[in-house]
């Protein structure tokens, strides 16, 4: 039983780890938009400009 | 290529790298139409402009605005919008959200200019558009991110409690060691903590708000509860000593938030029932540069526009202000502020309202009104009004909700004295109990709700209360009493006959009467108008007129050339034009005359046709058991011939302002609640001397701003609606009253009993509001099941709209140098 000691401070600090992650991720925008970043990743920003 | 502009565009493309938009693009561009590409843009740097939506940062280095982006079609578009942007010399950020097509850009002010950044989103063919309405979303979003967010951290926070109070409340005596016990309650209060401090603060504010204002509002006992429990909580868990409420009061917390986040979500649809009038105005206008020599438009934002100003709208557009069709024949549907989903035919000479939807063919319109002054910014402001008035009844629940508070905060104090000498162990608890178990949302929560969904719903249905208690005094009216002209009749007065009196020339009367007439909104005047103007077009130029004079009731007097000539009613312009000759033929018909200082000219007569619905309404109206009268200030014949049509044997004709308002003033000496159902400026004194004052909505804007409501459609039916709304409503806030009344008498004894543990009565009191403010919501279900049909007709509407912009698209193409199908 005396893991318990161990355990339920453990479980507040993950209630509010978790907490936390959840604000910041929210707050970040990061629900905002749920499409555009899945295509973003596939575009190439490098291509030179091409001579007319 | 198709054109040079698509070369132009896939130029600009290709030579600032970005040629992998065509690469990774998976759906072709927007055709965009046909004016687009020469649109005025330095317009937007105009600072009185950009104050609206431009939010400067304190250097004044940099700005930043929300743009809605148009042709957004793939991802290849975003990434497309903002390489190009980012290239621009002076740009800070630009992000494009692929969900909701606004873009957040920020720039550097000195360096370039707003209008350079819309130049740039049109070079590679979209479109960009500022949007200040954007701003208000973005505040309403936020604080239902923190309400929801409030609720999450007490529901969180309730379920962990909840976990480590079970082992507590299972734990047979002596299985559960003291350190281990004591280490729960420790756990128990770090997240109670912000379920108390976060969580939970709008209640200690409110409750703070009303002690510095010397109420009592139903925060009060609320925090007080929550505070006793929560310190006697935290004493006992230091002391390590006697019972702790954790969970419960967490729980309690979380029930009250739900009850209060649905609250919010209501009155917030409610709002924005409201707001969508705002929003039906369109931003930008195509404004005909100097019409009618040239057929040039520029496009404007709707904001720069000025009365006097004619603009070009096309099919599927919105009018972006109120005016008048100079050219061009088509079907407005103006559902949004009527509620009347029917396309209304305009022809040349007819108003239109902005907001109104073109469905048909091209058309010019005049502006008149524009911004604030439009019947649609009138109409949300008369809401808006009704809205923040507290009616009488939302007064008396709260007087009611504060006594009740005061007593319920006395008997908790009692009941402590009492348990404290027969248990002092128990007696905090109880006084608890007794402080939270008792609910007085249904006094101060449910009825302003009901209120305030009713007003919303009934707005859509184009039923506009400007007044908080028209819901209320609607469902009490015993009397109902109607003007004739423009109320049971169409109010468009058709002329049946001219009778020239002595020698005078019908051009020369017609003018005359048109100079009088020109201004007034009164039905025969309109109706004169367009007569004169169809039979003798634009050049009855109306003669210059001095000294014009309103008489309400009575007539108009005016001078032309120094003749002193007066139009109206018999006995008002026999005045000046002596007696009557008699041996004229009206029968029925309105008579109006037309006289001058040196004798009679003309007889004018009108007829006016019933409201196709009158009837069905009348009928209604009577079987529902309502005293119905007519007064009018037409001639007896008239009136008599309307009432004798539909069936009312009670009316009056020939009655001043004056005599109506004695009438109506007797049937209240009488006991009766008067409904003054009227149109135009003859009725403003009876219409504010009545308990309640319903207008027509094409009547004059004064009467519109007296009356407690305005029915918009025009239609009559629009009454019989608002009368079931408002008992329905009434219906709910009585029986909130009396759940609420039945709640508290078997719940305060029982807690006072000391029958009630604190978390029994955070449940009890948590689905008590709840009940209360779903049962409000009822209203909302059946307004959703009748919007349902209107979105339907609407989507309908809107394809109809889709397909005709495509055909004159299809049309126009020969004139397009905007780019297509890149």
């Amino acid at each position: 039983m005396d893991i318990l000691y161990l355990l339920i401070p453990l479980s507040l600090v993950l209630v509010f780890l978790i907490g936390l992650v959840f604000w910041w991720s929210l707050g970040s925008g990061q629900f905002d938009d749920l499409e555009g970043p899945a295509h973003r990743i596939l575009q190439d920003d490098d291509a030179p400009p091409t001579q007319r | 290529m198709c054109c040079a502009g698509c070369q132009a565009v896939a130029e600009t493309i290709a030579g600032n790298g970005l040629i992998a938009y065509y690469n990774s693009r998976s759906a072709y561009a927007e055709r965009l139409e046909a004016d687009a590409a020469h649109a005025e843009l330095s317009f937007y740097d105009r600072p009185e402009v950009q104050r609206d939506f431009v939010q400067y940062s304190s250097n004044g280095e940099s700005c930043e605005t929300t743009l809605m982006l148009e042709g957004i079609t793939c991802a290849a578009c975003v990434w497309l919008n903002e390489r190009h942007l980012s290239q621009l010399p002076g740009l800070q950020a630009a992000e494009i959200n692929y969900t909701t097509h606004r873009a957040r850009v920020q720039w550097d002010p000195r360096i370039l200019a707003l209008s350079q950044i819309l130049h740039a989103v049109q070079e590679i063919g979209y479109r960009a558009y500022p949007s200040s309405k954007a701003v208000a979303e973005e505040v309403r979003k936020r604080e239902n991110r923190t309400a929801l967010w409030r609720l999450f951290v007490a529901g969180f926070g309730m379920m962990q409690v909840m976990m480590y109070a079970v082992p507590a409340y299972l734990a047979d005596d002596g299985t559960m060691s003291v350190d281990i016990a004591q280490l729960m309650r420790m756990a128990s209060l770090v997240l109670t903590v912000p379920v108390i401090f976060y969580s939970a603060a709008p209640f200690f504010q409110g409750a703070w708000r009303d002690i510095r204002l010397r109420r009592l509002g139903m925060d009060v006992p609320v925090a007080l509860g929550i505070g006793l429990s929560f310190a006697a909580s935290v004493y006992a868990t230091i002391e390590a000593l006697g019972e702790v409420y954790f969970d419960s009061i967490s729980m309690f917390v979380f029930f009250l938030l739900c009850g209060r986040y649905l609250e919010m979500r209501a009155r917030q649809n409610a709002a924005a029932r409201l707001e969508y009038l705002d929003r039906a105005l369109p931003l930008a206008a195509h404004r005909l540069l100097n019409y009618p020599d040239g057929r040039d438009t520029e496009e404007v934002p709707a904001v720069a526009l000025a009365a006097g100003d004619f603009v070009l709208v096309r099919p599927g557009e919105v009018v972006p202000g109120d005016g008048v069709v100079v050219a061009g024949e088509t079907e407005t549907d103006e559902s949004l502020l009527t509620g009347e989903s029917r396309p209304v035919a305009k022809r040349v000479g007819m108003e239109v309202v902005a907001g109104a939807v073109n469905r048909l063919g091209p058309t010019t319109v005049r502006v008149e009104r524009v911004g604030e002054a439009t019947r649609a910014s009138h109409i949300r402001r008369l809401t808006e009004r009704a809205a923040s008035q507290r009616p009488r009844l939302v007064e008396l629940t709260d007087r009611i909700a504060a006594w009740f508070i005061a007593i319920v905060l006395i008997l908790a104090a009692g009941t402590a004295l009492y348990w404290m000498n027969v248990e002092p162990g128990r007696a905090l608890w109880i006084a608890v109990a007794v402080l939270v178990v008792t609910c007085p949302c249904a006094l101060s929560l449910a009825t302003p709700t009901a209120l305030a969904v009713t007003i919303g719903s009934l707005a859509r249905r184009g039923v506009v209360a400007t007044r908080g208690h028209a819901v209320e005094a609607l469902s009490h009216v015993t009397h109902v009493v109607f003007d004739k002209t423009g109320t049971l009749t169409e109010g468009r007065m058709s002329l049946a006959e001219i009778q020239l009196i002595g020698g005078a020339d019908r051009a020369g009367v017609l003018s005359i009467a048109i100079g009088l007439e020109q201004a007034s909104e009164h039905p025969i005047a309109r109706a004169l108008l367009a007569v004169t103007s169809e039979e003798m077009g634009k050049v009855s130029l109306a003669p210059m007129v001095d000294d014009l004079c309103y008489v309400a009731g009575a007539g108009v007097e005016g001078r032309i050339d120094g003749v002193r000539y007066r139009i109206g009613n018999e006995t008002f312009v026999a005045a000046v034009a002596g007696p009557a000759s008699a041996g004229y033929w009206i029968d029925g018909a309105t008579p109006v005359w037309l006289g001058s200082e040196h004798g009679w000219l003309a007889l004018f007569t009108f007829t006016d046709a019933l409201r196709s619905d009158a009837a069905s309404v009348i009928g209604a109206l009577r079987a529902e058991g309502k005293q119905l009268l007519i007064l009018s200030g037409d001639e007896v014949g008239a009136v008599a011939k309307v009432a004798g049509s539909l069936d009312i044997a009670d009316y009056a004709g020939g009655l001043s302002p004056e005599d109506k308002h004695a009438r109506v003033k007797g049937l209240q000496g009488q006991g009766a609640i008067v409904a003054m159902v009227g149109d135009g400026v003859n009725d403003a004194p009876v219409l504010a001397q009545a308990q309640l004052s319903i207008a027509m909505g094409s009547g004059a804007i004064l009467s519109q701003a007296q009356s407690d409501l305005v029915l918009l459609s025009g239609q009559l039916g629009g009454l019989l609606d608002a009368l079931h709304t408002s008992r329905r409503t009434m219906a709910i806030v009585r029986q909130n009253l009396a759940w609420a009344i039945a709640y508290n008498v078997v719940a305060l004894p029982l807690a006072m009993a000391g029958y009630v543990t604190p978390w029994m009565a955070g449940i009890g009191m948590a689905a008590s509001s709840l009940l209360v403010v779903l049962n409000a919501l009822r209203l909302t279900r059946d307004r959703i099941r009748e919007g349902h049909r209107d979105e339907r007709s609407q989507a309908r509407g809107n394809r109809r709209e889709a397909r005709g912009v495509r055909r004159n698209a299809r049309n126009a193409p020969a004139r397009s140098s905007a780019p297509s199908r890149l």
